[in-house]
């Protein structure tokens, strides 16, 4: 590596744009930081030498470059929003309602567009492998970026001296010359410098006040915390670290809970839905203006059970209680033993548990029962026998019921509206006859029936839908946040400020330097130079 | 409803009525003759007006909070009024950093826009659902707010620095755009005057249709322009509809929010083209004579101060605290719903703002158009996200 060695004898590295000691421009690198035809020294770097300024070689050296442009880092910002922000046009696929196809949901919902949206991957745009790309390509950008920056940064600002080279001075932005200006005015100044928290160091009658330069660290310690997390977001492809599934528990059923080995086991003791009063002054009126209730809680009480010892198959196993509690929206329940946590994401009220029958003489106004039966949803039998000859034939059991252009028709397989098609036989009935029975309805398809099924008795009850999570990850989204909030604050509110005091032959000149926030140190300058007989020094780049 | 539902509506209609009266103060700094930095008479007026309106608008949230028994901050009301609350907040840190008294003359506007655009939503008190029964609820919008009240002020100078800086005297894109925002302005208001002209009157059509055996209605408060797709109108004596609401719009009320929409256009319209007949020039042109005083330097500072500063906090609040809180409310701490990805467009389009400024140089002139493009994407977010993108945030 070629170094360069300045006049003040500091020896530089290859790249170098000012002097990282007394920071006198290195002439064949100006430009580097753009500086040749300005009056003004670009102090971003510190013209140190950044190694995707120094070398364009290799295709190491080119993709080097690449990643540690702004200005690519900018532009993979920008297509990551526009990608964002057409994710959003219409639902993602996870947003549509469960169990619709989805090629024809987008197509019958939106139209043409829906159509184009959903062929070119939009549904899914959040996991596409290209959106995968974009988000890391950020990712690799900022450490590059970082890298490149950062270690130079470090360098500069540590050998930099109080004394700078006249040339440094004269071409900061703010600049001030003060023709006989004593030395005591020079002392006073350091002592209101000092007031003002600068660290103040000399060499040789020259001075550096300087200020916040810890703040020049906030963006390096803040792209730290955004790596740490877009690294946690891999981390979740991994089992151990994160589990996600889903179970539904009737009240009263005992089920085992997925991702655990079939080692735990819930029940659900009893699922509670409550809403608000509607009498409830305060919120009578807009009760009234949704339409409908306003849930008030949702929540499953709930009793863990773990397997003890071996189970043997066939056989139900040994249960013992581990825990009971209450599963509430914004309150889950966490099973600390294999740190899985049941959160309540979804209910179904009043699903029917067993419908009751019994048969009579159509025309007995008494309706005594001929037998009677039981219909249980979580086991149905194909026939019922009634006892003397009679039995129920099931000959269609539609668990969710509607008509669909006039036929009979189920929307799913939980038993919300139950309906069924009995075929009736009995030793004085011809060849049998057919009852049609829905809620609140024996609707018989034919007049002459003489015998009728009523439905006696019903059993319901509601079923509680339990996200199972484990989620190691969080710790580490939470670190990583946690340092990029760090960052931000450190580079945004505070800030690095620099004063340079170059005493020449019949005067002084005072430079300053700021990496923000300009306004603010004219103001700190302006405050303490007003009882001093030295000048306030000129912007020498007002805008306009 | 209760007395403390009244005391904090009074107390909200007070403070509407000071930030207007400060606003008309920090006017009447701009005649002053003196030096920006000293401070006149009317400009101590304007901020200690302001200050009282602010202090009014609090006595406004703690009351509706015991009215209601959580912090209002659950409807779009409710919180469309915080934000405007946040912004005059934003406003009182950024003028004691800067004393620009100019800042005043556009910010308080906005404010009472966002104010007056919230009212005409429903204001009773509406109960919370269990999943944002939740401290963290307070905690995230809150943040949020103030996070996006500061990245406006970004805006409100943004704006000052492009009418005081852009070349009046020939017609160009940039002028364009700057009336275009002058425009969108106008919109709001025309939104606030047909809303409640048409409100006071009582004016009602109801639509209805039939299907599979149910009967849906919708109600429009704005004569109907647009009648909803394949609804038919159940009100005599009114306007006939122009036309249909195209059936890509998804739900009963978006023939409502569609006519709404085509009215606060077109009354934008006839508001702008009243102030031209008026002004006989640009809206830009009109205004620019009176900032001459103004210091673009130090307005384009504040353009970036208010990001620097609202940045991080809006992070904190519109995506730290947000996360945070869907993971115990949805289990899930990130899930690509609209609001939430409408959040990280922000964080990055400011992400971006900051990076071309610091390392790019865009400076001035440039960032000044970011600063308005960033609040035309909050408000994004804040409007066409609630009511017309679906999504667990949906408010109204
Ligand atoms: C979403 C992604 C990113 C965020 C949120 C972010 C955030 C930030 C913030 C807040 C700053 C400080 C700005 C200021 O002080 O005004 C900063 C500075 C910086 N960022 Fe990023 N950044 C991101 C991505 C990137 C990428 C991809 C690159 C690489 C090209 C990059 C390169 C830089 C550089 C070079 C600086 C300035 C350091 C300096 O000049 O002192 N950033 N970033």
């Amino acid at each position: 590596m070629q170094r360069i060695k300045c006049e003040c004898g500091h020896v530089n590295p290859e790249g170098t744009v000012l002097c990282e000691a007394c920071g006198k421009p290195i002439e064949q690198n100006q430009h580097i930081d753009g500086n040749e035809n300005k009056k003004l020294l670009n102090m971003r770097y510190e013209g140190s030498a950044r190694r995707s300024k120094t070398y364009n070689k290799s295709i190491v050296d080119k993709i080097w470059n690449f990643f540690s442009s702004v200005k690519v880092g900018v532009w993979l910002i920008i297509l990551t929003l526009i990608a964002s922000a057409v994710g959003t046009i219409f639902p993602q696929e996870m947003y549509i309602p469960p169990g619709v196809n989805p090629a024809e949901h987008y197509k019958d919902s939106y139209g043409l567009f829906g159509q184009i949206y959903y062929q070119l991957g939009f549904h899914n745009l959040f996991s596409s492998w290209w959106y995968m790309i974009l988000v890391a390509s950020i990712g690799v950008s900022l450490v590059i970026c970082s890298i490149d920056r950062v270690v130079p940064l470090y360098r500069a600002l540590k050998k930099q001296r109080a004394k700078r080279h006249d040339v440094f001075i004269q071409r900061q932005r703010l600049f001030g010359e003060t023709k006989n200006a004593t030395s005591e005015d020079i002392q006073k100044l350091v002592e209101q410098l000092k007031k003002k928290n600068y660290k103040v160091t000399e060499d040789n009658g020259h001075y550096l006040a300087e200020k916040g330069r810890f703040s020049r660290w906030g963006p390096y310690v803040n792209h730290i915390g955004l790596i740490i997390i877009l690294l946690a977001a891999m981390l979740r492809s991994l089992p151990f670290m994160y589990v996600e599934d889903y179970v539904w528990v009737r009240e009263g059923e005992t089920k085992v809970i997925p991702q655990t080995e079939q080692q735990y086991y819930i029940k659900n003791e009893d699922f509670i839905f409550e809403v608000y009063d509607e009498n409830d002054e305060r919120f009578a009126e807009a009760i009234k203006r949704n339409g409908e209730m306003v849930p008030s809680n949702f929540q499953t009480n709930a009793v863990i059970y773990k397997v003890d010892g071996d189970t043997i198959p066939g056989q139900d196993p040994e249960l013992t209680e581990v825990k009971s509690g209450e599963i509430i929206v914004n309150k889950p329940l966490k099973i600390e033993d294999i740190d899985i946590s049941l959160y309540q994401a979804s209910y179904q009220l009043n699903e029917f548990q067993s419908m009751s029958f019994k048969l009579h003489v159509k025309d007995d106004a008494e309706e005594n029962a001929i037998g009677e039966f039981t219909f249980d949803m979580q086991n149905p039998q194909s026939e019922y026998d009634l006892g003397n000859g009679y039995k129920a034939v099931v000959d269609e059991y539609y668990p969710e019921f509607y008509m669909e252009n006039g036929i009979p028709a189920s929307k799913s397989k939980y038993p919300r509206d139950p309906a069924f098609i009995f075929f009736v036989y009995g030793p004085d009935i011809e060849k049998y006859e057919v009852n049609f029975l829905a809620i609140g309805a024996n609707l018989n398809p034919s007049e002459d029936n003489k015998y009728k099924l009523s439905l006696t008795g019903l059993d319901m009850r509601d079923v509680t839908g339990l996200t199972v999570k484990r989620d190691h990850t969080l710790p580490y989204f939470a670190v990583g946040a946690i340092i990029f909030m760090i960052g931000v604050v450190q580079g945004m509110y505070w800030y690095h400020r620099r004063i340079w005091i170059h005493p020449t032959k019949d005067g002084v000149w005072i430079a300053a330097h700021t990496n923000k926030n300009w306004f603010g140190i004219k103001k700190d300058l302006e405050k303490m130079l007003e009882e001093n007989n030295i000048e306030m020094p000129k912007d020498q780049q007002q805008l306009e | 409803m209760n007395d403390f539902y009244t005391i904090s509506s009074n107390f909200l209609y007070a403070s509407f009525m000071i930030y207007l009266i400060a606003t008309i103060f920090f006017a009447a700094t701009i005649r002053d003759k003196r030096k920006e930095h000293k401070e006149s008479k009317a400009g101590a007026i304007g901020i200690s007006l302001t200050i009282i309106g602010f202090i009014s608008q609090i006595g406004y949230f703690v009351f509706r909070w015991i009215a209601s028994g959580h912090a209002p901050v659950s409807n779009l009301f409710e919180y469309t009024t915080f934000f405007g609350m946040m912004l005059v907040f934003a406003f009182i840190i950024i003028y004691f950093i800067y004393r620009i008294t100019i800042l005043g003359v556009f910010t308080l506007p906005v404010a009472l826009l966002i104010i007056g655009y919230a009212s005409m939503f429903p204001r009773e008190l509406s109960p919370l659902v269990p999943s944002l029964k939740s401290h963290w609820l307070y905690i995230h919008v809150t943040t949020v707010s103030l996070g996006e009240a500061i990245l406006a002020v970004s805006f409100v100078a943004g704006l000052i620095y492009l009418i005081r800086q852009i070349d009046q005297s020939v017609k160009s894109k940039k002028t364009f755009w700057l009336e275009f925002v002058m425009y969108s302005l106008l919109c709001v208001i025309a939104f606030i005057i047909l809303t409640s002209t048409f409100r006071a009157m009582d004016y009602q059509v109801v639509f209805e249709k039939t299907e599979a055996g149910q009967t849906y209605t919708t109600e429009y408060h704005l004569p109907p322009i647009t009648s909803p797709n394949d609804m038919i109108m159940t009100t005599p004596d009114r306007m006939n509809p122009l036309f249909e609401t195209p059936g890509w719009m998804q739900g009963v009320d978006a023939g409502r929010k569609f006519n709404t929409l085509l009215w606060s256009l077109l009354g934008g319209l006839a508001l702008y083209g009243l102030a031209r007949l008026i002004l006989r020039k640009r809206i830009g042109a009109a205004i620019q004579p009176l900032l001459e005083k103004v210091n673009p330097d130090v307005v384009d500072e504040v353009t970036y101060r208010a990001v620097a500063i609202g940045f991080p906090v809006f992070t904190l609040g519109g995506l730290i605290f947000a996360a945070i809180w869907a993971q115990e409310a949805w289990d899930r701490f990130w899930g690509w719903d609209p609001k939430e990805v409408w959040a990280l467009i922000t964080f990055l389009f400011y992400a971006g703002f900051l990076h071309l400024r610091l390392s790019r140089g865009w400076h001035g002139e440039k960032s000044a158009w970011l600063a308005v493009i960033g609040f035309a994407i909050i408000m994004f977010n804040l409007i066409v996200v609630n009511l017309v993108l679906v999504g667990l945030h949906s408010y109204a």
